[in-house]
Formats: structure tokens, C-alpha cells, sequence
């Protein structure tokens, strides 16, 4: 019996030990790069190169997601709003939903899977192969040239790609409201715009920024600590695809409680 | 590279207490695993020291303990009688600036080309330019025998045997007076292993640097080293002059530079 009960409680307390540990080092780990950031050298042609991956290359993949969600999200709108005579709302809803929320979270995830899995291949790779120690005989910090160059450029980045994915999620809405569901352009705009405020797109931006430190944290955080060959590196992979998605979507709700109470 | 001179200054430099790199008691264990168990090391200025040993006897860690990629539990480690592990960081940093290291698997940054490589140091540093750093690659890149046109390769492009020398050349831009190589012939066939130890004793007698190389190969061990030591269990169990190995009359060391299944160390199977 007490075998039965100790077991269990064994796991939950290894667990949370572990839990604890794995924390503590992120925390760690971003503090130290955060750091970086306001010391000198600084790599301004990795966090260039980092910003053009990010930003440039995943526009066409957020571009798409984003058009798509709000065709989508203009349909299921006018089919749920039509049982109550609301479709007028269709175009403040669509872009409030995308400006707030859907925007920064599914831009984010599809970063994250982009971006988030070649930030921890590249520098897994790096880490089984001695680069990274060879980054340390060759008086470079590693820290300083693979994490923080790829730290701000993600949290540059990611604002940037929200505010296009937002005006192309509105686009889709507008394409669908005009063309399938008979409204009339400019009133679908004019609807748009006034109920739109400041701190709509702020918030959103603002929830981009922080996925974009998520993103690029866990991304080199995974790759930094991966061990043991090809295994260890598809393993750092899918655990920073996995991580930064929970965390986007965790955070997600943190920001949105923050600037609700607001 | 070994000759009689060099062994008396070895000797001459041991006798005046001030080794270029002097190794005491070092110990580090990974978990239950104590990999170092009280390594003691000497090398002279000048000289070179081939570390041999088995498997997981410990050479690596050694090596990589005294370059401060791995902290030890430990001892204590001296360049130029400045012990390494009580300095700050920042004086550590500097420290390694002296120091450059060939990586078993050459360790070339894929992402930048063969030039870039060759100087990362020296543009790390700011000490040259990026237009000076293609010249200076082309040539650092001519002393290990290969064209300046190699500088514009990427590091996938080259073979095993390049991949080595370019390797090479990076670890000696920057001008180190002390160069690890671990176990700088594996993987290569005989003819380029000899080439690479040639380029090695080379630049080792030009730079007048002090070298550690860590080598399962003998005939390399007997090319590259005017000394040797031989790490067992954790323990240096024999030092010795390089040429000796193989009838260095220690059974641990004949048993091991001639490959004798039968003698003192004994495999350790797991079942």
C-alpha cells in the first residue's frame, strides 16, 4: 500500500523537480542573452541575416494563413451572426478577432514551426558537431553570436509580420464579405475602421513581440542543450516546436487577462 | 620533430620550475563517472606533447578542462604559471585569445566560407578587416598547402582531408603560442594523415608554439610529439619521450602503442 502511494508521489515529485530545473535553466539562459544584447560586440550582420529569415521568408506562409482565416472567420461570422440579424457587425468582428487575437496567435504558431525548429536544428547541429565550442577557442562568446542577434531579431520581427498578417486577414474577411456575402465595399470598410481602436492593434503587437522572444528562446534554448548526434538534434527540434507553441498559446491568455483588466 | 636539443631544453625548462602548462591534481567527475581522478601534466615552452590513452580514459576532458570548455571539480591548471581557474572571466577570455584548437571532426562553421573561417578569429577580435581577411586566409591557407581559392568554398565542398587543413589554418591565424590538436589524423587515409602531421610539426616549429595533441594513431604520436604521456583511469600513468613508444618498457604504454589485446588494461564489456 505504502509502496503504491510512494511511487506516485516519487513520479509527481521527480516531475516537478525536473519541471523546476528545466525552468530555471530557461530563465537563465534568457538572462544571460538578454544580457548580451546591451553589451558590445554586436552582430549586426547575424541579426540581419536572422531578420531577413524571419521576417522575408515566413511572409508567405503567415500571408496565407492569414488571408484564409479571415475568409474563414467572415463565413462562420455571417452564419452564426445571420440567426440574430447582426451580420452588420461581420466586418467589426472579423477584425477585431484578427487584430487581437487570431493575428499575433496563429502568425506566431506558424513562426514557431518555421523558425522555432531551424533556430534549435541549426544550433543542435552546431552543439554535436564542437561548433559551438569552437565558437568559445575562437575568443566569440556563443551566447552573445548564435542567441541574442536571433533573440531581437525575432522580437522585431514578429510585430512587423502581424501588422502585414492583419491587413491581409482583413483583406480575406472584405474578399468574402464582398464577393460571396453582398456587402457593399465601402460601407464593409467604413465598418472596419470605426470600430477599430489604438489599443486593438497595440495589444496585438505588443502579443506579437513577446511570441517572438518565445519563439527564438526556446528555438536556440532546445538547440543550445541538444545532445547526442542526429537523435539528439530532431529531438531539440520537435521539443522547441512543441514548447514555443504551448507557450504562445499560454502567454496568449496571460496578455489577454493584462490587457482586458485594462 | 623530436631531437636531442629539444629534449634538453625540455629537461632545462622542467628543472627551472616554470613549465608553459603545468596540470595539478585535476579531477571532474560527469554524475557516478569520475572521468579525472588527480591528472598531473607539465609541458614545457616550446615543446610538444602527444596525450594517449584509450576510450574514455579521460584525454579529451583533460584537454578540454585546460581550454575552460569544461570547469573542473578540481586542481589546478597554470599557463605561464598564472593559475587559469582563479581568474576572472574576462582575463580568461583573454587567455584564450593565446590559444588555438584543431577539433577532431574539424568543427568548420558551415554556414561562413573557408576564408571566414580561417579569420573568424582575427574579425571576432576586430583585428582586421573583412577586404585584409580574404588575403590573410589566402595566406594562412597557402602555408597548409591549399589555394587561395579554396577561401571561397564552403566548408561542405571540401574533402575529409581539406576539411583538416582548413581547420588547421584557422587554429593558427590568429597566431596561438599554445595549439591543442585532438587526434588530428582520424578519419584521414595514412598518406594525409603524414601530410597533416607534416603541416602540423610545421606550423607548430614556426609559430614556436607550445602543442597538446590527443592521438590513438602511434605513427602520428612519434611524428608530432617530442613528448608523451599516457592517460589511464583518469591518471597520467607515463610520460615519456615520444620517440619511445612501443618500447617505452611500461607495460600500460607497450601494451597500448602496439595493440596488444593481451596485457595490464583490460576492456571493460558491458553485458
Amino acid at each position: 500500500m505504502a509502496a503504491i502511494l510512494l511511487d506516485p508521489l516519487a513520479t509527481i515529485g521527480r516531475a516537478t523537480l525536473g519541471a523546476c530545473r528545466v525552468t530555471g535553466s530557461v530563465a537563465l539562459f534568457a538572462l544571460e542573452a538578454v544580457s548580451h544584447l546591451i553589451r558590445p560586440p554586436f552582430y549586426l550582420r547575424l541579426f540581419w541575416r536572422a531578420f531577413i529569415e524571419i521576417a522575408w521568408f515566413s511572409l508567405p506562409v503567415v500571408a496565407l494563413t492569414a488571408v484564409f482565416t479571415g475568409m474563414v472567420l467572415a463565413l462562420q461570422s455571417y452564419t452564426g451572426f445571420a440567426r440574430f440579424n447582426a451580420q452588420s457587425t461581420i466586418a467589426s468582428v472579423v477584425v477585431i478577432s484578427l487584430v487581437r487575437e487570431l493575428g499575433p496567435v496563429l502568425a506566431s504558431l506558424m513562426v514557431a514551426g518555421r523558425i522555432g525548429a531551424s533556430f534549435a536544428a541549426e544550433i543542435g547541429t552546431m552543439r554535436v558537431t564542437d561548433q559551438i565550442d569552437a565558437l568559445t577557442t575562437l575568443s566569440t562568446n556563443p551566447m552573445k553570436y548564435l542567441v541574442a542577434p536571433r533573440l531581437l531579431a525575432a522580437v522585431i520581427a514578429m510585430p512587423l509580420l502581424v501588422l502585414v498578417a492583419d491587413i491581409l486577414g482583413v483583406m480575406g474577411g472584405w474578399l468574402i464579405g464582398t464577393l460571396k456575402l453582398g456587402f457593399v465595399s465601402a460601407a464593409y470598410l467604413k465598418s472596419t475602421f470605426d470600430y477599430l481602436q489604438f489599443d486593438d492593434v497595440f495589444s496585438g503587437l505588443v502579443k506579437a513581440a513577446v511570441f517572438g522572444f518565445v519563439i527564438a528562446l526556446m528555438g536556440t534554448w532546445c538547440g543550445y542543450n541538444s545532445r547526442g548526434g542526429a537523435q539528439g538534434v530532431g529531438g531539440a527540434t520537435t521539443s522547441a516546436v512543441v514548447a514555443s507553441s504551448i507557450l504562445i498559446l499560454a502567454l496568449d491568455y496571460v496578455l489577454t487577462e493584462i490587457f482586458f483588466a485594462r | 620533430m623530436r631531437d636531442t636539443s629539444a629534449e634538453q631544453g625540455l629537461g632545462a625548462a622542467m628543472a627551472a620550475g616554470v613549465p608553459k602548462i603545468r596540470v595539478r591534481g585535476l579531477r571532474k567527475a560527469f554524475g557516478p563517472k569520475q572521468v579525472l581522478d588527480g591528472v598531473d601534466l607539465d609541458v614545457a615552452a616550446g615543446h610538444s606533447m602527444v596525450v594517449l590513452g584509450g576510450s574514455g580514459s579521460g584525454k579529451s576532458v583533460t584537454i578540454k578542462c585546460i581550454i575552460g570548455l569544461i570547469d573542473p571539480d578540481e586542481g589546478s591548471i597554470e599557463i605561464d604559471g598564472v593559475d587559469v581557474l582563479r581568474m576572472s572571466r574576462r582575463d580568461r577570455e583573454a587567455m584564450g585569445d593565446r590559444i588555438g584548437m584543431l577539433f577532431q571532426n574539424g568543427a568548420l562553421f558551415d554556414s561562413l566560407p573557408v576564408w571566414e573561417n580561417v579569420c573568424f578569429k582575427l574579425l571576432a577580435q576586430n583585428r582586421i578587416s573583412r577586404d585584409k581577411a580574404r588575403d590573410k586566409a589566402a595566406e594562412v591557407l597557402a602555408q597548409v598547402g591549399l589555394a587561395a581559392s579554396v577561401g571561397d568554398l564552403s566548408p561542405a565542398e571540401l574533402s575529409g582531408g581539406m576539411q583538416k587543413r582548413v581547420a588547421l589554418a584557422r587554429a593558427i591565424a590568429a597566431q596561438p603560442d599554445i595549439i591543442f590538436f585532438d587526434e588530428p589524423t582520424t578519419g584521414l587515409d595514412p598518406i594525409m594523415g603524414a601530410v597533416i602531421d607534416g603541416l602540423i610539426v610545421d606550423c607548430v616549429k614556426r609559430l614556436g608554439a607550445t602543442a597538446i595533441s590527443i592521438t590513438h594513431d602511434m605513427a602520428s604520436a612519434r611524428r608530432i610529439g617530442d613528448t608523451a604521456a599516457m592517460i589511464h583511469k583518469g591518471r597520467i600513468v607515463w610520460t615519456g619521450p615520444a620517440q619511445s613508444l612501443g618500447h617505452a618498457g611500461n607495460a600500460m604504454v607497450d601494451q597500448f602503442a602496439n595493440g596488444q589485446r593481451e596485457g595490464p588494461i583490460q576492456m571493460e564489456l558491458r553485458r
